[in-house]
């Protein structure tokens, strides 16, 4: 099959779905003529021009308004905020009005409308440029939250926030954007909230997002030459959560390991230690869940620093050896 | 202002009257501090090409009379007794011409514990607390609210600070910049807004981003003082933040000066700058460098010899050298420390 980048991937899914349907626009910083900061909507300006790929002035609150605005009224805007962590100045917007009106009004509007953003550390960006804040979205009734690890995702998973009548928040990860993989030239789309089981094995149960998934899997190769098999889950939604895969994984290991980017403490990876461990998983359960995740401190700068401050494969390894030798 | 107009008689008699004021040496220390961040920041960017400096960084080169015109016309001192830096991403100018150290400040771009901030921080956040320094933002307008509250506490506390925060033309659409000049002008604060418009924000032409022809014109919609300055004519910056102080210490509450300036470097290290002509920049390097431009005033107003202009650059370049030999001297972080710091 054709490769594409995670960002080409990204940037087909944008373009065909704007060649079908009218309805669909782009709008935030840089987008245009410098084709966003990493590249994603290259090229975009010019075949659809500045009226469907709107640069805006630097407004995050604004532009999350536009897109619920817009969203409201029959469009099916797909924002960009150019960090992650430049969200926070869309929050209200997002929370208080994006993922409550359609509650508030009795269930008699709808708010389609996607934002995409690159998180994740690892570009020396330090502690204001490198976050990872999705569970912030987790923790609102009314969000959706997906987080694509491969370009095949990426494109598939973009198409169905597009067409899916809810606010999605779709996290992208920077150090994502230039690997590749097999991506159909077709649009396809991946369902939203299908958890999916990336690699098969027997003694541990590695449930990892969005680059972790690919640190988790080299960390399986490495391991598989040891002779621990990991089996590795990738949730892709991380609300609402198709949490069947995981608990249905973890009945056969009997052992589960969490791997995200994101601060440990009050991250995504309690809430699926809680989903085991409260699951008919428990009875299976040979050692105590762990998680693996970043530390409870932003991103420094340093090299060493930032690098060691989130998971790297030889934790992974690390972590999932102990645990495959651990018992109660 | 080009540098046709460098010995304009408006020209000259800026000049006049701040050589009375300031002295011949203070102007010869203004110049050699612009040559110093062209200097700092030229060798940033080299050493970023070979992979000794990394992360990102956002060049002032082009901008430098901004920040010395503005520095200057402020207390540098710590304690009560010295006013207050708050400034942006593009902030490397400000900080030397604050005052701040050169070797600190290379060491952190080196990600060295000797930095200004141990290595943490890197090039968007340079602080010196200890000169009242409270740091560059890698946040858009994320310094302009915290401005409010440091004049606050000037009031409060009953000094005659005043708190000079620097940022950019994008800033200036940020709700965040709204709600802060609103605030400084009903509590009558001495705040100085600075905005340094250097005709884009990343990719975005300043005339797309706004509707108004400056941006200075905001100020009336908040009650307090508005002007538009040269940006490049350091005396000129000097002159409007001197009076702009002045204002602030005499109970006048804030100035809103917006200084016309331009970025001959891409935003960051990854801007391939399809949104300007090559043209328009060579214009600017050309007709309107504020060193080039100070430069010449100096040197026709009989202040310093050609040759002495020279030499200022090459030592500029020493102290860079300097500056980078202290840096790899220096250790690196503790990764045994990597939880420190995060609470007090
Ligand atoms: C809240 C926020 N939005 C976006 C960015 C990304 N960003 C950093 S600098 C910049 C442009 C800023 O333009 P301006 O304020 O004019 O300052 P300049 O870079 O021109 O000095 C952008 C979009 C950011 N750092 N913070
Ligand atoms: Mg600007």
């Amino acid at each position: 099959m054709r490769e594409l980048s995670y960002a080409e991937a990204l940037r087909e899914g944008l373009r065909q779905m704007m060649e079908t349907d009218p309805s669909i626009f782009l709008i935030g910083e840089d987008i245009g003529v410098y084709g966003g900061a990493f590249g994603v909507t290259a090229g975009l300006i010019d075949q659809f021009g500045g009226q469907r790929v709107i640069d805006t002035p630097i407004s995050e609150a604004g532009i999350a308004g536009a897109c619920i605005g817009a969203a409201l009224t029959g469009m099916r805007p797909v924002g960009e905020i150019q960090f992650m962590d430049f969200v926070t100045l869309s929050m209200e917007q997002l929370v208080l009005q994006a993922a409550k009106v359609r509650f508030m009004f009795g269930g008699k509007a709808k708010v389609p409308m996607v934002l995409r953003m690159p998180g994740g550390s690892g570009t020396g960006a330090a502690a204001q440029h490198s976050e990872s804040l999705e569970n912030w979205f987790v923790h609102v009734p009314g969000l959706k939250v997906v987080m694509p690890a491969t370009p095949y995702d990426a494109k598939g998973l973009l198409i169905s926030a597009i067409y899916d009548d809810n606010p999605v928040i779709f996290v992208e990860h920077k150090l994502l954007y230039k690997t590749k993989g097999d991506v159909p030239e077709k649009p396809y789309r991946i369902p939203l909230s299908q958890t999916h089981v990336v690699r098969q094995g027997q003694h541990v149960t590695v449930i990892a997002t969005s680059i972790m998934v690919t640190r988790a899997l080299a960390a399986a190769d490495a391991l598989a030459k040891e002779g621990i098999e990991l089996e590795i889950i990738d949730p892709r939604t991380l609300k609402p959560l198709d949490d069947a895969p995981i608990i249905e994984s973890v009945k056969k290991t009997g052992r589960a390991l969490i791997v995200h980017e994101a601060v440990e403490i009050g991250g995504f990876g309690g809430e699926i230690a809680a989903r085991i461990a409260g699951s008919e998983a428990f009875d299976y359960l040979e050692a105590p869940i762990r998680r693996l995740a970043g530390l409870d401190i932003p991103i420094p700068y340093n090299r060493e620093l930032e690098r060691n401050t989130v998971p790297q494969i030889e934790n992974i390894i690390h972590e999932a050896r102990k645990l495959a030798q651990t018992a109660y | 202002m080009t540098m046709k107009d460098v010995l304009s008689p408006t020209a000259l008699s800026l000049y006049h009257e701040l050589l009375e004021t300031l002295g011949p040496e203070a102007l010869k220390k203004m110049l050699l501090t612009m040559h110093t961040i062209r200097a700092f920041e030229e060798r940033a960017e080299q050493l970023y090409a070979e992979g000794r400096v990394h992360g990102t960084m956002h060049l002032s080169i082009g901008q430098e009379a901004t920040a010395v015109g503005a520095s200057s016309a402020m207390i540098r001192s710590s304690g009560d007794a010295g006013d207050y830096l708050l400034n942006h991403h593009r902030g490397h100018g400000h900080c030397l011409a604050w005052g701040s150290s050169v070797d600190k400040m290379m060491a952190e771009f080196m990600g060295k514990e000797t930095g200004y901030c141990r290595g943490r921080g890197g090039s968007m956040h340079i602080a010196d607390v200890d000169s009242n320094n409270l740091g560059a933002n890698g946040i858009v307008a994320g310094g302009v609210p915290i401005a409010v509250g440091v004049g606050l506490s000037i009031k409060m506390r009953g000094t005659s600070q005043v708190c000079l925060v620097i940022f950019g033309d994008g800033a200036a659409n940020e709700g965040a910049f709204h709600e802060a000049l609103n605030m400084a002008s009903i509590w009558k604060l001495p705040i100085i807004f600075l905005c340094e418009n250097n005709q884009y924000a990343m990719s975005m032409p300043y005339p797309k981003a706004f509707n108004i022809e400056k941006i200075s014109q905001r100020a009336a919609g908040y009650g307090i003082h508005g002007e538009t300055v040269d940006g490049n004519d350091v005396l000129a910056v000097y002159k409007a933040v001197s009076e702009a102080a002045q204002r602030a210490r005499n109970g006048e509450g804030p100035s809103l000066i917006e200084s016309i300036t331009y970025r001959y470097k891409g935003h960051s290290k990854s801007d391939k700058q399809a949104y300007r002509t090559r043209e328009e920049v060579q214009d600017w390097r050309d007709n309107r460098d504020p060193i080039m431009r100070f430069n010449a005033l100096l040197v026709r107003t009989g202040v310093i010899t050609e040759a002495e202009g020279e030499g200022m650059r090459e030592q500029a370049v020493e102290i860079i050298d300097r500056a980078v030999a202290f840096s790899e001297a220096s250790p690196d972080p503790d990764l045994k420390m990597i939880m420190d710091g995060v609470y007090a």
